[in-house]
């Protein structure tokens, strides 16, 4: 434990120390990255409580991602237009706050996480991975043609949103205010792991029959964790529509959900900081072979199946060398 | 207010951090340059940097980035050029729904934006800005153009078709904007789809007498095999996109005696047009298509402002963009009042050069169309 | 809607269903014998399009270039299969995600990079261009039927090999119990590298017969692969007959949905509107099929219980 927790505190300084340079040096774009990596590690944070605590390996996280994706952009663009949201029953206008946008964004998603997980956790293994795939594939077919929030085009939302006392356009102030939140996240993730319904869930991972011997359904267990998961990821869609200013189809799409999972795996499954420090190398090495040619996919392709094959449990699993998770 | 304070603060810091460039132009290009669409923004990139490296401008700096085909990725590579690279001029957008992304964001940070190719009706009409230049045209027109040859040839009962999304729907709008007969029948396929049996099964009962279709990239090839397969035998009527140089070599015979709508041919009788298609396929080892063409002719509109105005002098750079004082490979260009071309739109027919199949301009379809969006259009 | 019009729906769906399946068998065969996720297996397909286009090209033979198209995607999952997949047989699932989705990085990339940027040129063969006439008067390609007969005639030829050879019979034994074949003396490694080459070869197959009529171009086994897992979800993972029935029922789902969706909305609404809502309903269409499958049964048709 102790080693994982000196890389963690490694990773939380290079989080802080970059910025700080990119900022003394005037690079803004590496505050944006910084921001990027920050969302995304949410998501992966998010994804991480159903895939490292309770084993549930979903291929279909993009769903969650970009239902929060769309509920900051639909609130905005109803701003935006000067329409209500809804005139009857009653009158609901849209909303250009993010801590609206954030609660809708989570409610939404995790209402969809109920429902989608109810139905998933009848399966399990493979079938799993394939049905939650195919949730997210059906929102994506569905929000390519819904034509009153632009289909395939997206929304562009102009102006970025509020945050009451924060000017959010400021770069530094708006990727503060998302390292605020993965905080605040990760704080809760690793009370929720320790807590009696994270043993639980735990628990159930490696063995349901031993948890239902103790009066504990291992559904009503998973479908919660499922629901807290898919709301950390609509969050964290939320931020990331507001990072571009923009919501399209593509966050639903199974790449999205493979590249969440890339992050978690990247960086070590079941380990907290596990997701940060993934989405900070895939977005680093992104960036960096970017320039290199036009083929660069090759070599990235080429880095992750070395980490797969050689670096297994991850980047920080690697590092810890082969202690424990943390439960 | 703020976004326009703070692009202000942008300038200035650019300004302040290379005081030495004040002169030069830079252009951050943002294209598709890897999967299955790759091809497109290749020949847009190939295009333009052929008219820089003819020009031979030391002051004219391009940065060129891969947007993967993704409305986040292309709206993150905008915010790098303008806040890292400190950009003048955004270009190279394929998409549509790309170009929705960036364009708005872009304009209102004070930045131009020369569209190589794609131009919504949103951003021609009601979200027209006076930093945005399509050069290509405005998305409807070779539809309008297919609609209007239509029309003309006497056909009566055409059944249209085109994938299910926003530029699918604009498709038809304008193909109809054009063609007001009556329909065999109007099918909006699967984006992505790549078996179209269905359909022209569909096409073959319909009696129809002829057939419309949009279907870009690879959807175009694959519809145009099985249909030239299934013996139907109507005649074909489309926009270029899926007749361009290209795509023609991967569809291959099925594609002959195809009538498509276009704004430019290789074969177009001009100066500029016969020196661009040599020294590019010099340059490339391949024919120019109609990307490319575009690409080609956003650098010299470029290049020819660069002549006139400074680009921190916005309002003077503007106004000599709005001259579109270049020689065109489309021969006569130029802006209408929301900054897209009037220009004609031809008909082209597919043909066999040698071992070659290649387009022939056989008339034209709409002289010096405008667009449907301008009079919507506040600058 | 007439009759006739219907039947040569069906057919559509049911040659779409068929090429479904040499796309489900490879993959469904290597989730159950070596129980591996294998989201590069739409890669091979490419890789069997693109092989029959280049050979294609130089020899002017279709015959040719199906060949071609099975060695060059046997050939190349061989490869990975000993390269890399070897390795990951004792991993978990997530650990076969992230490699074989950096395979698909690595695959399209490089295919690209070999074969340029541009679709390629592949086209039916001369004497099965055309449409034939058959019974009752619908006019329908020759090819599409020749796609029909060539899917049948793989289906019963690897069901045989299934059920009457010395592989097949090793292929059952190591979907059963995977530890006490190896005891029993069968060479593992070897099974696990011919399995993992059959699918690829018929993926490869697969994706020849398909690009004469589409387009070849890097990228187009992405699509088809969800297709796939969606057929071997709802067959059941290892069964090659759950992964026949469920190819022929997504194939016809898709294709039906697709035309009798807009026509149901056509009797209730505007003509653009209609079209527009069914497309979109008929795009979510398998997925609904695959969801409403899983969850009344949850190891799939023809599944053994998870």
């Amino acid at each position: 434990m102790k080693r994982e927790r000196a890389i963690n505190a490694a990773v939380v300084l290079a989080m802080l120390v970059v910025p700080l340079w990119a900022w003394m040096a005037d690079e803004p774009f590496i505050l944006t990255l910084a921001t990027k990596v920050a969302i995304l590690a949410l998501a992966g944070v998010g994804l991480n409580i159903a895939l490292g605590l309770g084993g549930l390996v979903s291929f279909g996280h993009a769903a969650f991602f970009g239902i929060g994706g769309y509920a900051m952009g639909i609130l905005a663009s109803h701003v935006q237009s000067y329409t209500p949201l809804m005139e009857w029953p009653l009158l609901i206008e849209g909303s250009k706050s993010m801590p609206v946008i954030w609660v809708v964004a989570m409610m939404a998603s995790g209402l969809a996480a109920l429902v989608i997980g109810a139905l998933s956790l009848r399966t399990s293994g493979v079938y799993f991975i394939m049905i939650t795939l195919a949730f997210g594939q059906m929102l994506y077919y569905f929000a390519i043609s819904w034509s009153a929030y632009g289909g395939e085009d997206g929304l562009s939302i102009y102006v970025r949103n509020g945050f009451p006392g924060l000017n959010t356009l400021d770069p530094v102030q708006f990727l503060l205010l998302c390292y605020a939140v993965l905080g605040v996240v990760l704080f809760g993730a690793a009370r929720l792991a320790r807590s009696p319904f994270g043993l639980a869930l735990s628990a159930a991972r490696q063995s349901a029959a031993r948890v239902e011997t103790v009066g504990i359904a291992p559904y009503r267990v998973r479908l919660v964790a499922f629901a807290i998961s898919g709301a950390v990821t609509g969050l964290a869609g939320a931020l990331y529509a507001d990072l571009n200013r923009f919501v399209s189809p593509t966050m639903f799409s199974w790449h999205t959900s493979g590249e969440i999972m890339v992050f978690v795996i990247l960086g070590g499954v079941a380990r907290l900081f596990g997701p940060v420090a993934g989405a900070a190398l895939y977005i680093l090495l992104e960036h960096l072979l970017g320039g290199v040619s036009d083929y660069w996919q090759i070599w990235l392709g080429l880095l992750l199946l070395a980490v797969v094959l050689f670096a297994r449990g991850g980047l920080i699993g690697t590092l810890a060398g082969r202690e424990v998770a943390h439960d | 207010m703020k976004m326009v304070k703070l692009a202000a603060l942008a300038i200035a810091a650019g300004l302040s951090a290379a005081p030495g460039l004040a002169e030069g132009v830079k252009v951050g290009m943002i294209t598709t340059l890897s999967g299955g669409g790759a091809g497109l923004g290749l020949d847009a990139r190939d295009g333009f940097m052929l008219a820089v490296k003819q020009a031979g401008r030391s002051d004219l700096e391009v940065v060129i980035e891969d947007d993967q085909r993704k409305p986040e990725i292309a709206v993150q590579l905008a915010d790098k050029m303008i806040q890292s690279d400190k950009v003048d001029v955004l270009t190279g957008i394929i998409w549509s729904n790309l170009a929705m992304a960036v364009v708005p964001a872009a304009t209102a940070q004070g930045k131009f934006y020369l569209s190589v190719n794609a131009a919504p009706a949103v951003l021609a009409g009601k979200g027209c800005h006076k930093n945005y230049f399509a050069v290509s045209y405005q998305n409807d027109n070779l539809h309008e153009g297919a609609g209007a040859y239509v029309t003309g040839a006497g056909y009566k009962k055409p059944f249209i078709l085109a994938p299910n999304y926003p530029a699918g729907k604009d498709s038809l709008t304008g193909f109809k904007r054009f063609y007001t007969g009556e329909l065999a029948g109007e099918i909006y396929t699967k984006l992505g789809q790549t078996d179209y049996a269905a359909e022209i099964a569909q096409i073959r009962a319909s009696g129809a007498d002829s057939v419309f279709f949009f279907l870009p990239g690879g959807m175009g090839i694959s519809f145009m095999k099985q249909y030239a397969d299934s013996g139907v035998g109507l005649p074909v009527v489309g926009p270029a996109f899926s007749f361009d140089q290209g795509i023609l070599g991967a569809v291959g015979e099925a594609a002959l005696g195809v009538k498509n709508t276009s704004q430019w041919g290789k074969d177009l009788d001009n100066a500029a047009n016969k020196a661009f298609v040599e020294t590019f396929s010099a340059e490339y080892g391949r024919l120019p298509s109609l990307y490319a063409a575009q690409g080609f002719d956003t650098a010299n509109l470029l290049i020819s402002a660069m002549d006139k105005a400074d680009v921190k002098d916005a309002d003077a750079f503007r106004a000599a963009l709005e001259a579109a004082d270049f020689a065109s490979v489309r021969g006569d260009f130029k802006f209408g009042p929301n900054h897209h071309p009037i220009q004609d739109i031809y008909v082209r027919e597919v043909i066999k050069e040698g071992d070659v199949i290649t387009n022939k301009i056989i008339g034209v379809a709409l002289e010096d169309r405008a667009d449907a969006y301008a009079a919507e259009c506040k600058m | 809607m007439t009759i006739l019009l219907f039947v040569e729906q069906v057919l559509n769906g049911l040659q779409f269903g068929v090429m479904l399946f040499l796309m489900a068998a490879g993959l469904t065969l290597v989730f159950g014998v070596m129980g591996l996720i294998n989201l590069a297996h739409g890669s091979l397909y490419m890789v069997g399009a693109f092989a029959a286009a280049a050979v294609a090209g130089w020899t002017g033979s279709f015959g040719l270039a199906l060949i071609a198209a099975l060695a060059a995607a046997a050939a190349a999952g061989a490869l990975i299969e000993l390269v890399v997949i070897r390795r990951l047989y004792a991993r978990d699932h997530l650990d076969q995600v992230l490699a074989t989705f950096a395979l698909i990085l690595i695959l399209s990339e490089g295919t690209r990079w070999v074969f340029g940027s541009f679709p390629l040129y592949l086209d039916v063969p001369v004497y099965l261009s055309g449409p034939v006439t058959l019974p009752g008067g619908i006019q329908y390609p020759l090819y599409r039927l020749a796609i029909i007969a060539v899917g049948l005639a793989v289906a019963a030829a690897l069901f045989a090999l299934i059920a009457k050879t010395r592989l097949g019979i090793q292929i059952r034994a190591g979907e059963a119990d995977r530890e006490m074949i190896a005891a029993l003396g069968v060479d593992i490694s070897k099974l696990y590298t011919a399995v993992f080459a059959l699918g690829a070869a018929l993926a490869g197959l697969a994706g020849a017969l398909v690009g004469a009529i589409q387009s070849v171009q890097v990228g187009m086994g992405e699509p088809v692969l969800i297709l796939a897992f969606v057929v071997v979800v709802i067959g059941g993972i290892g069964s090659i007959k759950g992964a026949f029935v469920g190819a022929l029922l997504v194939g016809m789902t898709d294709t039906l949905g697709g035309v009798l969706l807009p026509q149901v909305f056509g009797l209730v609404m505007a003509p653009s509107e209609a079209a527009a809502l069914g497309a979109s309903l008929s795009s979510m269409s398998i997925y609904i099929l695959m969801a409403a499958v899983l969850v009344v049964r949850p190891s799939g048709l023809f599944g053994a219980a998870a």
